[in-house]
């Protein structure tokens, strides 16, 4: 199985983003549960990531040298599978046993049961001090590969996040990236409503942290985030890349209630073609 | 912290032990009165010498934890997160997905306690090699009192699935513990002391995880017995014994996976089983053989413990006798089934 990764052809990453919101909407509508909303908003970021700016192999997943994706917002599994599978770390066809007893596509992301998973998340919060340690771990051995960690912007209200977030500052992490996808939502509503966490930016300041304030669905600007980024030093760097819930189908998009409702066989069928996929 | 740091001694009658000196050191500890967590400091430092993959992370209690010694000798290796638990078992974690053996330490209650969701979502259940090595358990922390003192942390750690647990005896057994988890690819508790405990394995006790040391099996009665309580069990056996009730003293220094090959025996041999540690009676040894035997054989188990309550200010040894974790209270918990 191969696939052509790494290129930095616009066109083609878009075409890659509507696949991998395409393969997320399929596997969701046949499990009958999962989150749709904070995995498509954040579809264009791992796109990015898995077809431009990490250098790994699919085929050896275990490549010492590979840069390392963090899914922190565990929830968001369907599009780590979406990206794992175009990519090819799976056959796409496993995309349709997720959440099915039995497979290695659990609820949320297993790393002893899937390829590809770093380590195990769903509860929220942890993501970013693995993403620490292993940073720090690369640094040690002078590996230089780079590791990036996707955070949701409900998920930076635990406290976790800001212990973390003190310690890659401290130890100058400059081969670690956060992300944070700020789609303004969390599962009660409006994080503003829920418990604000304004000023996002100023916070990641303050704690020491080089920011980065992007459209989180212009390819263009993630990927020369993600280049960018890599040219701070003797600092960790955060994307802070505001998106649209649910974006790439209309009627999910800045839904409250679709974080965790998948679409029915008739929602999927007009998604679909609003993502121009009707006759394929 | 104070009082922490002026030690105060659990011991028994000098007569069972080899040496109660604890000068000069032994490089092994063997038969040397110390605190479990000084062995755990001083053979982190041994181990890093001759290993590069140990690295070792501390929530700002180097110097009570022992890891202290380690951050200034391998200082490139040495992580001091601050005071967030939470962050450091986390932190652990990625460094062993880098292919490094992190020991992460503070107190026992911080460790288990405040990070007990981040051991079990981010080490357990990704089964990463971390090695949780926390000091300070039990009630022999002493003057700092409850929120200082774990007695639960065996229980927290027992129910996460892929944990292992050990709790060493003495100085001796605990340098062969760390050097066996070393070598043990997955998640370990360490569980260590603050006081200075007496030597009680013997010289040619070699530790391997998740098998039990028989000093001797008893015809009557059986203490099986883990950390400090394995040396007022083995008073205890010698007070019974002159009484003429045949005792036997085990060292379950692996609490999980539970050697039930050697409990089994035991069970078969035994009246009576007294469980003694320095934990809560819910959760700890005491349950695992409880529950062992019930199911496998059953035999009258008695718990020593601590009983469902928090601890409080006190010396060590005030606190031991206040707690009922003396070799007399073991005794009198004989005598009370004996008199059934
Ligand atoms: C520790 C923890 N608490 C609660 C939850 C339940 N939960 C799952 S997703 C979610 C909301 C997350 O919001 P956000 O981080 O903004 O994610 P997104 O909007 O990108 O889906 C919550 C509360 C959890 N998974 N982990
Ligand atoms: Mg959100």
């Amino acid at each position: 199985m191969t696939t052509l990764i790494n290129s930095r052809d616009i066109d083609f990453l878009k075409e890659q983003a509507r696949n991998v919101r395409v393969e997320i909407l399929k596997m969701l509508t046949e499990s009958g549960s999962g989150h749709t909303g904070g995995s498509l908003s954040a579809a264009d970021i791992v796109t990015a990531l898995y077809f431009y700016k990490m250098r790994h192999r699919p085929l050896e997943p275990k490549w010492k040298e590979r840069d390392r994706f963090i899914l922190s917002k565990g929830h968001a599994a369907p599009l780590l599978y979406a990206a794992l599978a175009l990519a090819g770390y799976f056959d796409k066809s496993l995309l349709s046993s997720l959440r099915k007893i039995g497979s290695p596509l659990q609820g949320h992301p297993s790393s002893k049961l899937l390829q590809g998973v770093e380590v195990s998340t769903g509860s929220l919060g942890q993501g970013l001090s693995v993403a620490n340690g292993i940073a720090l771990g690369l640094r040690l051995d002078r590996t230089p590969a780079r590791v990036f960690c996707l955070l949701g912007d409900g998920e930076i209200q635990e406290g976790q996040v800001w212990e973390a977030a003190m310690t890659a500052a401290h130890y100058m992490l400059d081969n670690l990236c956060a992300i944070i996808d700020i789609n303004g939502l969390q599962i009660d509503g409006r994080c503003s409503d829920i418990m604000k966490i304004e000023p996002i930016a100023a916070k990641w300041i303050a704690f020491g942290w080089h920011i980065f304030e992007i459209d989180g669905h212009n390819m263009e600007a993630i990927v020369n985030a993600l280049d960018d980024a890599e040219k701070i030093k003797r600092k960790p760097s955060v994307i802070l890349a505001k998106t649209i819930k649910g974006k790439g189908v209309s009627f999910f998009e800045d839904k409250v209630e679709y974080h965790g409702i998948v679409p029915t066989k008739e929602e999927l069928e007009l998604a679909l073609k609003e993502l121009g996929e009707n006759g394929k | 912290m104070g009082s922490r740091e002026q030690e105060s001694r659990v011991q028994s009658p000098e007569s069972r032990v080899k040496t109660q000196n604890s000068e000069p050191r032994t490089p092994d500890f063997f038969g040397q009165a110390v605190a479990t967590r000084d062995a755990y400091g001083a053979t982190l430092v041994e181990l890093g010498k001759k290993n590069e993959r140990i690295v070792v992370l501390d929530a700002d209690l180097s110097g009570s934890t022992k890891t202290g010694k380690f951050a200034k000798i391998f200082p490139e290796r040495f992580f001091n997160i601050g005071i967030s638990e939470q962050d450091m078992v986390g932190t652990a974690g990625g460094l062993s997905l880098t292919g490094k053996i992190p020991f992460a330490s503070t107190f026992a209650i911080f460790e288990t306690g405040r990070a007990w969701e981040q051991i079990r979502q981010t080490i357990c259940y990704s089964y990463l090699n971390v090695k949780l090595a926390a000091t300070h358990s039990g009630i022999t922390v002493g003057e700092d009192g409850a929120s200082h003192q774990a007695v639960e942390d065996i229980a927290l750690m027992r129910v996460v699935p892929n944990m292992t647990i050990i709790v060493p005896s003495d100085g001796f057994e605990t340098k062969q513990v760390i050097e066996a988890v070393v070598d043990y690819e997955g998640p370990v508790y360490v569980r260590l002391g603050r006081a200075k405990v007496p030597a009680v394995m013997p010289a040619d006790y070699r530790f391997r995880i998740g098998k039990a040391y028989v000093f001797n099996i008893g015809n009557d009665v059986n203490i099986i017995a883990a950390g400090i309580m394995v040396s007022a069990a083995l008073e205890a056996r010698d007070i019974l014994s002159k009484e003429g009730i045949d005792t036997g003293v085990i060292n379950m220094s692996t609490i999980k996976p539970l050697d039930t090959d050697t409990l089994l025996a035991v069970a078969e041999k035994s009246k009576l089983i007294v469980t003694a540690e320095e934990h809560s009676i819910i959760g700890g040894l005491g349950s695992a053989v409880s529950e062992f035997v019930s199911e496998n054989h059953p035999v009258h188990v008695k718990r020593i413990g601590i009983k469902d309550i928090f601890g409080c200010s006190g010396s060590p040894k005030e606190l031991l006798k206040l707690y009922g974790l003396t070799a007399e209270d073991i005794v009198k918990t004989v005598h009370e089934w004996k008199g059934k």
